[in-house]
This record gives structure tokens, sequence and C-alpha cells, in this order.
């Protein structure tokens, strides 16, 4: 019962003690661990945009550039000079010289008629006036085409500009060679699954792709209109999880890729997250151990306390009942004093008045006489009754006198003789002679003795010994009784609790539990101490420390 | 040698009364402490028994009117055995020696002739 009452103040206090302290630290930490997540993810987010922006600028300019290129020989030159096959070889070889990516050149004129051609394909006199590029050229002067397998299978594409002399408008048409885009476009595949490539609006590859194959063929990735700026998304999680820039090129019809493995840039994220947790567990750890240390402390330590308030109140209840008990026995006492002196005196009165008289004339003198003395003696006897009525009503209250502790203890074994006599148990006084007198209060200790002793008696039940030892300790600074029984014993594991109130091992209702723990409390207030040892079947010993002085 | 009784029990006080005169004392009694202050006043008196349970004026007051009266006078003090502290008390205020009831006749002649004699001894040193 008292067990489960401390068990429960235990579990309550760790409850409580870690629920207001666990609960801030995890906070915490699920804050900090988050934290570093979404800082760190808008980092690399704000990083792979910064890398798409330059990427980006890059190849716009590239394309610029190679736009610039055929603008300045579309404007330099006339229709008439381009015209001529010869001339256009000349100009195709100069711009050759510059950039080797220009695979072939043509000249277009208004009605859509190829007028001059200088490349690998036969195109002279094809007619591109159906085709939508064509018209587009024609509409706003400038075309740049989607990549295609060239006659050299290398991917191309084409660039064209139209130039308006005076009424007629003709076209200058390159194709160039994809590979410009490679490099650029693939040094920014980091990792070992970051990935980068361009699309054209149909998600059609228009630069290898580590992943998704060459060009040309099409992307797993999902088809995207056309936006302005950059835009960071990610996609599946885990270790598939993804994190995609994206963005549309100024110069062309081509959206720029950029894929990266967000578990491979956030390796020194997770490490830090990794410690986060280590800390956060190992304050835990430091957490949860302090909590129950201190409870299991607490919880002993209100146990104690317990002990001895049920120890005070028991040894309370104790003494005034006894002090009840005395003032009953001291009223007791006097009130039959007075008839008892009274008696006495009649008696003597009668001696008195006998021994003027002739016996020869009394008849029963002699038997009067012997009545008188009888009752003189048994008034006597009385006296004595009343007089220890009253010497343990006196007791009962708290003195200090100097005590022989022999005389006490043999007093003591008075009051219990007789029943020892009835159950054939012998006392043997083994006492120190001539023993220093101490200082202490006589009653509380025969109160002492007589329990002990009681407990004894109990312990043997019939035939046995109580041996009884008093004298110095070897120190030499304290009193001891030792109080010896052939009794039954007492188990170890039962030994520490005899002195706690309310244990008991006798049968319910013979034992209030209560002797020992009145023994203990009263030797604690008289400044002494009590140490019992036991072995099953050979009986008990308990001695009495008391001070010197 | 004349002695003054003094008890609130008046049995008591009429059988020591009777035991004491067959004994060839000359005893008076006084059932309370104003009444045994008053006979002490008259004067003659060598020793007074002198109760220490007493309803009114009780032992120990009467001890000390009685030593402001007559200094002279040996007081032996009767007490239950409850209540010995206060004879002693009374043995510090000047009374001779007190005795427990109930009391046997032998012991209280003994006593009564000792502080017979010693009141005799300090008058012829007075």
């Amino acid at each position: 019962m008292q067990e489960q009452k401390y068990s429960r103040l235990r579990w309550k206090i760790v409850a409580t003690t870690l629920a207001f302290s666990l609960i801030p630290l995890l906070s915490l930490g699920l804050f900090i661990y988050f934290q570093f997540s979404t800082t760190y993810t808008d980092k690399i987010a704000s990083n792979l945009r910064t890398i798409l922006e330059n990427k980006k600028r890059a190849i716009d300019q590239l394309i610029e550039e190679k736009i610039a290129q055929i603008r300045i020989v579309a404007q330099t030159h006339s229709f008439e000079q381009l015209s001529d096959q010869g001339y256009l070889r000349q100009v195709f070889a100069v711009v050759q010289a510059n950039s080797k990516l220009f695979v072939d050149i043509g000249i277009i004129a208004e009605d859509g008629r190829h007028v001059a051609y200088v490349g690998p394909y036969k195109l002279t006199e094809v007619n591109y006036r159906d085709e939508p590029w064509f018209h587009e050229v024609m509409l706003r002067g400038l075309y740049v085409s989607d990549v295609f397998m060239g006659f050299r299978q290398f991917p191309h594409f084409i660039i064209a500009v139209k130039r308006q002399e005076g009424e007629q408008g003709w076209i200058l048409r390159v194709s160039v060679d994809q590979d410009v885009f490679n490099n650029l476009v693939q040094s920014v595949q980091v990792g070992r699954q970051g990935d980068a490539y361009l699309v054209n609006s149909q998600n059609i590859l228009q630069t290898a792709s580590r992943f998704d194959g060459p060009p040309l063929t099409p992307s797993r990735l999902s088809a995207h209109t056309y936006f302005t700026g950059v835009r960071v998304e990610t996609t599946g999680d885990g270790d598939e999880g993804r994190l995609m820039g994206l963005t549309w090129l100024d110069n062309a019809k081509w959206m720029l890729v950029i894929v990266e493995n967000p578990i491979e840039e956030m390796s020194p994220l997770i490490s830090s997250q990794r410690n986060v947790v280590l800390i956060t567990l190992l304050g835990m750890l430091i957490i949860i151990t302090g909590t129950c240390l201190t409870a299991e402390a607490t919880v002993r330590k209100i146990a104690e306390v317990d002990r001895e308030a049920a120890l005070l109140d028991a040894s309370l209840m104790h003494s005034s009942k006894m002090a009840a008990l005395g003032k009953l026995a001291a009223g007791v006492a006097h009130e039959v004093n007075n008839p008892l002196t009274l008696i006495r005196e009649s008696a003597g009165w009668i001696k008195d008045l006998l021994a003027d008289e002739d016996p020869a004339k009394i008849e029963n003198f002699e038997e009067i006489a012997k009545a008188v003395e009888r009752i003189d003696q048994n008034v006597e006897r009385a006296k004595g009754v009343t007089h220890r009525m009253l010497g343990f009503g006196r007791r009962m209250e708290p003195t200090q006198e100097n005590v022989n502790i022999n005389l006490l203890v043999e007093e003591t074994l008075k009051f219990l003789e007789n029943e020892a006599h009835h159950r054939n148990i012998a006392f043997i006084r083994e006492f120190m002679p001539h023993p220093p007198l101490l200082s202490t209060d006589p009653s509380q200790l025969q109160q002492v003795f007589l329990n002990i002793l009681d407990n004894a008696i109990d312990a043997i039940d019939h035939d046995g010994t109580v041996t009884i030892h008093t004298g110095l300790t070897e120190s030499g600074r304290e009193f001891a009784v030792i109080v010896h029984d052939t009794g039954v014993g007492i188990p170890k594991d039962k030994l520490e609790k005899i002195f706690d109130p309310f244990y008991t091992t006798k049968k319910v209702g013979e034992g209030t539990g209560l002797g020992l723990s009145i023994v203990y409390g009263i030797i604690e207030k008289l400044g002494g101490r009590i140490e019992a040892d036991s072995e099953v079947g050979k009986g008990s010993t308990f001695t009495v420390f008391l001070p010197l002085g | 040698m004349k002695v003054l009784l003094v008890d609130d029990e008046k049995e008591f006080l009429e059988l020591l009364t009777m035991r004491l005169t067959k004994r060839n004392i000359e005893v008076r009694s006084a059932s309370s402490g104003e009444e045994a202050l008053a006979a002490l006043s008259e004067g003659g008196f060598d020793v007074v028994v002198l109760d220490v349970r007493m309803p009114g004026m009780d032992g120990i007051e009467t001890l000390s009117r009685m030593k402001a009266l007559a200094p002279d006078v040996e007081v032996i003090m009767l007490t239950g055995h409850a209540n010995t502290e206060v004879a002693e008390r009374g043995m510090e205020m000047g009374s001779f020696d007190y005795l427990i009831k109930p009391v046997s006749i032998n012991e209280l002649l003994i006593k009564l002739q000792d502080a017979c004699r010693k009141k005799r001894l300090m008058a012829k040193e007075l």
C-alpha cells in the first residue's frame, strides 16, 4: 500500500518534470531542425536560381552573337553580291574562319526561292514559300529554329535573318552546330545526379540530357508553357527528390532546365541536422536520468519524513496513553491510601488497647491479637501496592535522574519473572559490577527494556534463556545493554523493518507493531541508539547503547 | 512533650490523638491550617505534626505562617507518597522532617522525640 503510494508519487514527479523539461527541449530541437532545413533549402534554391540566370544569359548571349554575325554579313553585302554562288562561298569561308560552328549558308529571295547555297546539301532552287519559318522571318526579320539532326549526324539549328534592300527583301539563312551549347549547358551538370539541358516548347531535348538521352529525344519533363523569369520546383521526395530550375531563353524558344539532387546538395545540412538530433537526444537522456534520480531521492526523503512522522505519532500516542494511565493510577492510589491510613491507625489502636487488657480475662485474646497483626501486615502489603502505583504514575512524567541501569533492568525483570517462570524461561544476568550512573529518564528506559524483554519472551515462547548483559562499550563512551534470546529469530529481510511503526510479525490482534518503534523513538530521544541482530532458529540480540554522562 | 496534630481527616486525628495520649504525650488536634495557627498562638507546643494536603490553607502555607509565628516550634510534615516533593520543599522552609502515610506509630514516636530534643537543645543554646 505504502509502496504503491510512493511509486505513484515517483511517477507523478517524473512525468511532470519530464513534461516541463522535454517539451521545451523538443520544441527547440524541432525548431532548429526545421529552421536549418528551410534556410538551407532556400539557400540551395537561390543558388540554383543564380546559376540558372547566369547560364541563361550566357546562352542568350551566344545566340545573340551568332545572330549578330549573320546580320553583319547580311547588312554588309547586297542581294546581288550574295546571290553569286562563288561570292557566297568566299563570304562563308570568312565566316567559318571565325567560327567553325556554321555548317552551311543560303540566300533566299522574297518569293521563297533558294538563290544561292554553300553547304553539304543540295538545296539550290528549293522553294520555301510555303514553310512557316519563311513567313516568320519575312514578318519578324529573325528566325531561330529548333534543333534537328544534320547531314553529318550532328544536331543543328537554323538562324535566318531578313534584309530589306529598298523594295526588295531577302533572307540570309545559316545552320549552326548545336554542339556550341552542349558544353555550355552540361558544365552545370553537378554531382552524381545533377542534370542540365535545353528543351523546346514540345518538350524535345535540344541538348543531351544526362539521364533522358541525346538531343531530339523527348524529355520526361512535364510540359511547360512559356513564362518569364526563373522558376524553381521540387519534384518527388526522399532520395528521388529533385530540385529543378526552369527558365525560358530570350533569343530562342527553348527552356533551360537545371536539375539538382537536394540530398547531395544538402549533405552539410543533414550532418547539422544529425548533430541537432544527437544533441537533443543527449539532452533528453541527461534530463531523463536527472529526473529519475531526483524523483527517487525526493520520494526517499518523503518516505523518510513520513516514517519519522508516523514514529512520532506512535510515540506521542503511547506517551499520552501512558500519562493518562499514570494519572489514573496515582488517583486510585491516593484515594485508597486515606482509608488504608485509617485502617492501620484503627488496628494500631486495637493493639494499644489490647496491651492494657489482661489476656486471661478475654476469651479470644490470642485470636484477636493475631487478627489485628494480620490486618497490619496486609495494610503494609496494600501500602506497597499503592506506592508502586503512585511510582508508576509519577514515572510517566519525563524526568532526568541519575540511574543505575542494573537496578532498572532488575526492576523490569521483576515485572516479567512470573510470566517467564510459567513458560520455563530463565533470565541470565551478566551485570557489570558498580555500573556508572547515567543521567536519563528511568521510566522511559524501563519501557524500552520492558518491550525488548517482552519480545524476547514471545520469541522463545517456551523453554529457553534470555541473557541480559550490561557494561561499557569498547570505546568506553557508551553504556550497552545487550539482550539475547534463544527464540525463533528474525529473517534478514525483515530485520530492517522491525523498527518501522505498525510492522509486526505477530498474529493479527497480538501485536500492535508499535513496541519496537516506541523503543526506537525513546532511545533516539534519550540520545542513544539500538542495534538488532538475528539468526533464524538461533535467536535475536538487541543492543541498546546509551550515552554516558 | 506537647504536640499539635493538624489534619483535615477527623477520624485520623481522633485515632492518632488517642494513641499518642496513651503514650503519655500531650496532644491537641486541629482540622485546618487556620485552627492550627490559632492553637499555636496559645503557645507551649514542642512539635507540630502537619498534613501537607488540606483544603483551604494547605500544609506549605500553614508551615510558613507557623515559622513566622513560632520559629522555635519544630514541624513534622505528613504526606502521601505522591507529594514527597512538597514535603521536601517544606524541609527547605524549615520543617524538621517528613513522614509518608500510612505512618507507623513507632516511627512517628521516634521522629517526635528527635524533634522535641532538637527544640529543647536550641532553647538551651539561646
